[in-house]
């Protein structure tokens, strides 16, 4: 067990390094949420209280775009040099390469977001500060939400000419319910309103997601990678 | 028990059997070198044999195991098309990053080794995107070797290396043979192949048309074997 989180790791931060050596998903990633949510502020009047009332979904439309850029990145990343096939004959499990990736990619995912969260909370005008612990709990189940999905998809569509249309198109319908759950609770707790009684469920389907999600990707993974 | 065996396979793209019914096998310390016409079925071969794609019929032993078992995969060295190293890496990082990935008991001292071994000391902390060609084809050869593979699976090795790399490439086969390591390559480039195989299978449109030790008159005239066992032959 030991062996397996240690190859995890090292397929993590080889991911790392060569995203912070290139910056090129972070980047694209990074400037395409503060401009989604500038371009938002725009369209939508934040005294509006509809606004207010719609901003968690707003929120999540754009972490869910900017983060398909990151995960798109993900698997291609392996392409140019071959690298895929020195990753697929190493003595590790797919769902170590598995788990490495995706672990990279919820870094990633996560700093946009963290990023692009105080950003939010200027143009938009709402309290996100004020429900700070639960509104993280909700980022964090959100955005692995995302990853897991997005890291088995890229897996499946690194060989796809047009991947880059086919991630988001096999990715979204999927995180719906993902996606609904975040947006329900994000719109709360920006707004200051604590999860409670109906939003609870929300929280559990969250959850629910994350492990099922995750659980079907690790067993998947070797199907996926060989065929 | 052979080093490496193939049994019955089949590959079927869509209804197109790019491979039918192969069967081959190489023993410890043989080299076997694939030929065949573009589009016979090499790379697929040697891709079913590494583990990268399953056989639609037909089964792959690597000393009586699975290709896809971890342990066998340990015992694998693969040279591909591609060089199979990261650009954003500097050499160095790269066969360290390999080196863990196989658990090696000590993967910097084994990288430094091998970067000495296909002379890339001096490099070893420059990033592969700033190499020549060459220089990342030793790379290449480097990481196959690193974790002291008892099979090697070369597709096309000496396609486009320089002459610095053919001679380390070369060099290093022949102490893999010394040491009854297996090699399995395929090429186009036969003479250079054939320096080397004791065995050669010739693949005609998926099947294997001949398969046997490697003669002298091939050695002579590498196109005897598709003059005598090929389509025209």
């Amino acid at each position: 067990m030991i062996a397996f989180f240690r190859q995890v790791l090292v397929v993590t931060v080889k991911d790392l390094r060569a995203e912070l050596r290139t910056k090129e998903a972070v980047n694209a990633s990074l400037a395409f949420a503060l401009v989604i949510l500038l371009m938002f502020s725009f369209a939508f009047d934040p005294l509006e209280e509809t606004t207010r009332e719609i901003s968690g979904g707003l929120l999540w439309i754009v972490f869910a775009f900017a983060g398909t850029l990151v995960l798109n990145r993900s698997f291609a990343r392996e392409q140019p040099n071959d690298c895929l096939d020195a990753l697929i004959a190493a003595p590790i499990s797919g769902a170590a390469l598995f788990l490495g990736k995706a672990l990279a990619n919820y870094v990633l995912v996560l700093a946009v977001e963290l990023v692009a969260l105080p950003v939010f909370g200027i143009f938009y005008g709402v309290h996100w500060t004020a429900q700070f612990p639960q509104l993280m709990l909700v980022l964090l189940l959100g955005a692995w939400a995302l990853t897991v999905v997005g890291t088995i998809f890229s897996a499946l569509t690194v060989n796809i000419r047009l991947r880059e249309v086919m991630l988001p198109m096999l990715t979204y319908p999927i995180l719906v319910p993902a996606l609904m759950g975040a947006m329900q609770l994000t719109a709360g707790l920006v707004n200051g309103k604590p999860i409670s009684g109906d939003t609870v469920s929300w929280l559990k389907m969250l959850i629910g997601f994350d492990v099922i999600f995750t659980a079907v990707s690790l067993v998947l993974v070797e199907t996926v990678l060989v065929g | 028990m052979s080093a490496v065996a193939v049994d019955g396979v089949w590959k079927f793209y869509g209804d197109y059997p790019a491979l039918r019914d192969v069967r081959l096998s190489a023993e410890p310390g043989c080299c076997l070198a694939l030929i065949g016409r573009n589009g016979a079925g090499k790379t697929t071969l040697l891709r079913i044999i590494a583990g990268f794609s399953r056989p639609g019929r037909g089964h792959v032993r690597i000393f009586g195991q699975e290709p896809r078992e971890t342990s066998t995969r340990a015992r694998m060295g693969f040279i591909g098309h591609g060089i199979s190293v990261y650009d954003e890496l500097s050499a160095l990082e790269n066969l360290i990053l390999f080196g863990k990935l196989y658990s090696l008991p000590d993967p910097r001292r084994s990288a430094m080794e091998w970067l000495e071994r296909t002379g890339l000391e001096r490099v070893r902390n420059g990033l592969v995107r700033e190499f020549s060609r060459g220089m990342r084809q030793r790379l290449a050869v480097a990481r196959a070797f690193l974790h002291d593979p008892g099979v090697l699976l070369l597709d096309e090795p000496f396609t486009a290396l320089d002459d610095r790399a053919i001679a380390v490439l070369q060099r290093l086969l022949r102490e893999a043979l010394a040491a009854r390591k297996t090699i399995v390559m395929s090429t186009h480039q036969l003479r250079e192949a054939l320096e080397l195989a004791s065995h050669v299978a010739l693949l005609t449109r998926g099947q294997v048309s001949f398969h046997g030790p490697a003669t002298p008159e091939m050695v002579a005239d590498p196109g005897y074997v598709y003059a005598r066992y090929g389509e025209a032959g």
